[in-house]
């Protein structure tokens, strides 16, 4: 025991609660509570009833029970669905948000007012069900990018949103997602129009405050012709005893020519050393490569929640598009993870590069779940795929599940996956440079996720980079 | 793709029922009874549909449409030994079991010179002497109270291969068990079953033949459990040879002891629709796995290979390499699940699937998979899917090699591989014939 497992044993430093009067609805989901949200919200009429279709499709589908993860059955009528803070006054500038949040997000390391605001990242901070802040808003504007809260989208640019809104995950897709789609409160909106090079790195900063509530937000980012944008996501949550839901839905096109780079670091409450509390992120993420040489790029480094059960995912439409998919899942204590990517092939040439890392330590389970599907038309679809696993210590689990579907012979598909663990013998040759077993094994650990971690903005990789080092802390020994 | 609801369509049933009462008397007790516990689960057992995950793939409807007739009496309609000959082993000469549809051919086999060492019989004619043996490991393996098809199996219990080799026996001649199809008016059901034990240090060479003399439409329901007890080594072929209208489900079982060793090579040719699934138990230290296998499929084919590594203790060894040529409009389904349990410390593991598909129309579904809970391990997995590689081609063709000419020496080179790997000669030379054949190239091979 000793080093690592000291450095995977310190506290969850996010685990504060922000004592703030909230707004907040009764607990349970039913018709009445779906047109509650909606009203709150003040939306109109089609998308009240694009939400409700989205709850009695829901009605009739089962929990899905296929993922390696194992939960007590969740109750959804012991959810509070709608919790927001409560509004001072409609507020025009960050000048008027309640000091209160300002504090909370600052705490949090994401400064909102002018003066301390990130230079070059314009932040959406969202709070339980709320967006209660927007960032560099002007300065984006002048650009023609729109970045705003998606109960905003809805009112400013309806046309958008209709035409986006489900098209790349219909509000049937699964049971999260039509969970989602009958109840999501808020969430991020992004549309970057033709040619734009987004000026800013855009991001999204989640918080759930709430013991009771559930965080189900939505967001949508639409690239047009020769766009380019960088996105960031970030989230945690206060430390309770009880778990809390989190089902959110991310939706991302790429027209002609644009690109755009998705990139999350989830640190949400991951429950104690005996996996009591902590986040079910159950979240369906898809981007669709709509355009030709169009490109997807998901990063995500999932170090937190109690349960992750997530595939960002590319559908390769248009003709030599590219997806991506870096990830690095590290899960400790009694954590559970089954996460990866799905990439559907459809267009000519079509390419997709996925680089799994997983790390599992204590007793937790660490799982990749990918789909590779080659479509018969999608002539001369190249992927390539690596999945390495590392474990640390002897209760942990690691496994790896990829589906390689390939219906075209011109495709060629490669996979490779790894499990090993931290030799003695690689320990020694540190030791024996004068480098502590510590320093070696972050050392090693580091160069095992290299290869995602360069994919991260940079005020993210050196995030990431800490937050392994202090998740691991204590595990190895 | 609806599932069928099987309940209804399991149209095995009735001659299950019908057998337990032709047979009976003459049977040992253990082995009635074991029928019997097979046969209540069959009436209980749903078929699988592509609803299950480990049937994702593989549809076995066109099996459920097809009305089949249980053979109840050897009938050889016809089959004379010169009928086998392509199918025979040189070096397995005097050392053969035959099965007719399903059943024991006393004929057709010639076990004249089986040695001491080993006793090799029919299942349906168990001897005295050897019948404690047998009841420790028929049905110990193959689980008939979860698989719908091997509890089929075992609820038609009756003639069959068993393979017994005796401590410390190395047995030089390899045995060979053949089952073969033969024509008959209506499609057919056969349920093979194999059982070999290897006890205690010793050490054998067994190959299982399927196919069928003449192109009719059955189906074979195979089963074969494997024991090797501590030291023993075995060597296991597998070729299914069906006809191109047979549809094929073959399980085997394995369980090795510690240190073990087990090394099987499992070839799937024919058959309209195939599967093989084979289960490896290392349930001891120190055992070494190594399976190998090779598919080669045209036309509108369905083969299905599905293995399973348990590494249940510490210092277990296994390679796997299996690989696949599709033709026409082929299908091919791979699933290789490795789990190392928590314990199973200084385990080593790799396993490759290679597909290489020669046609638009051919499709493949591979799915590698690792379970881990152990830290101190090594472990391995990788799939490709692809075709002939173009700068391949021109190297020969920039050496004179027409291109037909290189697309066969391209391809007979991505099968030998795994052939290349089999230490009997005239298995080898079996198989190259065969692939070559499947694949309508030709090519001087030696």
């Amino acid at each position: 025991m000793s080093t690592i497992e000291a450095l995977a044993n310190r506290e969850y430093k996010y685990g504060f609660v922000t004592d703030i009067e909230m707004e907040v609805i009764p607990r349970g989901l039913n018709e009445d509570i779906v047109r509650m949200i909606s009203a709150k919200k003040n939306e109109p009429e089609w998308l009240l009833e694009w939400r409700l279709k989205a709850f009695r499709h829901w009605l009739k589908m089962e929990e899905p029970a296929w993922a390696n993860v194992h939960y007590p059955k969740i109750d959804y009528q012991d959810i509070i669905y709608y919790s927001a803070p409560k509004p001072r006054e409609l507020k025009k500038s960050l000048d008027e948000v309640d000091p209160a949040l300002l504090d909370t997000f600052e705490k949090l390391g994401i400064p909102l007012t002018e003066q301390k605001m990130l230079a070059g990242v314009a932040v959406d901070a969202i709070f339980d069900s709320v967006s209660v802040a927007t960032t560099f808003k002007d300065k984006l504007a002048r650009e023609g990018v729109i970045f705003c809260s998606f109960s905003e989208a809805v009112h400013q640019y309806p046309e958008i949103v209709k035409k986006y809104l489900g098209s790349v995950v219909p509000a049937t897709d699964n049971y999260f997602a039509a969970l989602n789609s009958a109840v999501f409160s808020d969430g991020s909106f992004c549309f970057i129009p033709k040619g734009v090079r987004s000026p800013l790195e855009l991001s999204s900063y989640f918080r759930i405050n709430n013991s009771e509530s559930g965080q189900f937000e939505r967001t949508l980012i639409v690239a047009e012709e020769g766009a380019y944008v960088s996105y960031l996501e970030g989230c945690t949550a206060p430390k309770f005893d009880k778990n809390q839901l989190h089902a959110a839905v991310v939706e991302l096109v790429a027209l002609d020519d644009a690109e755009i780079k998705y990139s999350t670091v989830q640190n949400w409450y991951a429950g104690d050393e005996e996996g009591r509390g902590g986040i079910y992120n159950f979240v369906t993420k898809r981007g669709k490569c709509q355009g030709r040489n169009s490109k997807i790029s998901w990063t995500q480094v999932e170090t937190g929640s109690a349960i992750t059960w997530k595939y960002p995912s590319c559908i390769l439409m248009g003709d030599n598009s590219i997806g991506e998919f870096y990830s690095v899942a590290l899960t400790n204590h009694y954590q559970q993870a089954d996460t990866g990517t799905k990439m559907i092939h459809i267009g000519k040439n079509t390419r997709s590069r996925i680089i799994s890392k997983g790390i599992s330590a204590g007793r937790s389970n660490n799982s990749y779940r990918g789909l590779v599907k080659i479509l018969p038309k999608a002539e001369g679809a190249r992927n390539y795929s690596q999945c390495d696993s590392l474990l640390i210590g002897s209760h942990c689990g690691a496994n790896t599940f990829p589906y390689i579907e390939v219906g075209n012979n011109t495709a060629r598909v490669e996979h490779e996956a790894s499990t090993s663990k931290i030799s003695e013998e690689q320990i020694f040759y540190f030791n024996q440079r004068g480098i502590s077993t510590e320093d070696a094994v972050s050392m090693i650990i580091n160069g095992f996720c290299k290869e995602v971690f360069r994919e991260l903005p940079m005020e993210f990789a050196v995030e990431a980079t800490r937050l392994l080092g202090l998740k691991l802390e204590g595990s190895v020994g | 793709m609806t599932p069928i609801a099987a309940k209804e369509k399991n149209d095995f049933l009735p001659a299950v029922r019908l057998f337990a009462k032709t047979r009976g008397e003459g049977d040992p007790a253990w082995f009635a009874g074991l029928r019997q516990l097979a046969a209540a689960r069959a009436e209980e057992l749903e078929l699988p549909t592509t609803r299950d995950e480990e049937w994702k793939y593989t549809n076995i409807a066109p099996i459920l449409k097809t009305p089949f007739r249980q053979v109840f009496d050897l009938q050889l309609n016809g089959l004379r030994e010169k009928d086998l000959t392509p199918y025979l082993i040189d070096e397995t000469r005097g050392s053969r079991l035959v099965f007719v549809n399903g059943l024991y051919s006393p004929e057709l086999s010639d076990a004249s010179n089986v040695s001491a060492g080993v006793a090799i019989g029919n299942l349906g004619a168990i001897p005295e002497t050897l019948s404690g043996q047998l009841h420790k490991h028929l049905g110990a393996y193959a689980d008939y109270g979860k698989q719908a098809f091997t509890a089929l199996n075992t609820a038609m219990l009756g003639d069959g291969a068993y393979v017994h080799i005796r401590a410390g026996q190395v047995i030089e001649q390899p045995i060979h068990l053949l089952f073969v199809s033969s024509a008959a008016e209506a499609a057919t059901v056969s349920h093979p079953r194999v059982l070999l034990i290897a006890e205690r240090g010793s050490m054998a060479t067994v190959i299982e033949s399927y196919f069928a003399a003449g192109e009719n439409r059955y189906f074979t329901n195979a089963v074969t459990e494997v024991f090797a007890a501590e030291g023993a080594s075995i060597e296991h072929y597998r070729l299914q040879e069906e006809s191109d209208r047979a549809f094929h489900i073959g399980t085997t079982h394995v369980h090795q002891e510690r240190e073990s060793i087990y090394r099987s090579c499992a070839i799937s040719i024919g058959a309209e629709l195939s599967r093989h699934a084979l289960n490896v138990a290392l349930t001891d230290e120190f055992t070494e796995t190594v399976i190998d296998g090779l598919y080669v499929v045209a036309g509108r084919q369905h083969v299905d290979n599905h293995t399973v590594l348990d590494h249940r203790k510490p210092h277990g060894t296994s390679r796997q390499l299996y690989k696949g040529i599709l033709d026409d409009s082929a299908r091919a389904v791979f699933n290789g699940a490795v789990f190392v349990r928590e314990g199973a410390l200084l385990t080593d593991s790799r396993q490759l699937n290679k597909n290489l598909l020669l046609s638009s129309e051919s499709r493949v579904d591979t799915k590698p998979q690792l379970e881990i809970f152990a830290d101190d391990v090594k472990c391995a997995h990788g799939a490709t899917v692809g075709q002939l590689e173009s700068d391949e081609l021109f190297y020969l063709a920039s050496r004179g090699i027409g291109a037909e000419q290189a697309r066969a020496l391209l391809t007979y080179g991505f099968a030998e591989d795994v052939i290349s790997k089999i230490r009997l000669r005239s298995v080898r030379r079996q198989l190259d014939r065969m692939v070559l054949e499947k694949l309508h190239q030709n090519l001087e091979v030696n």
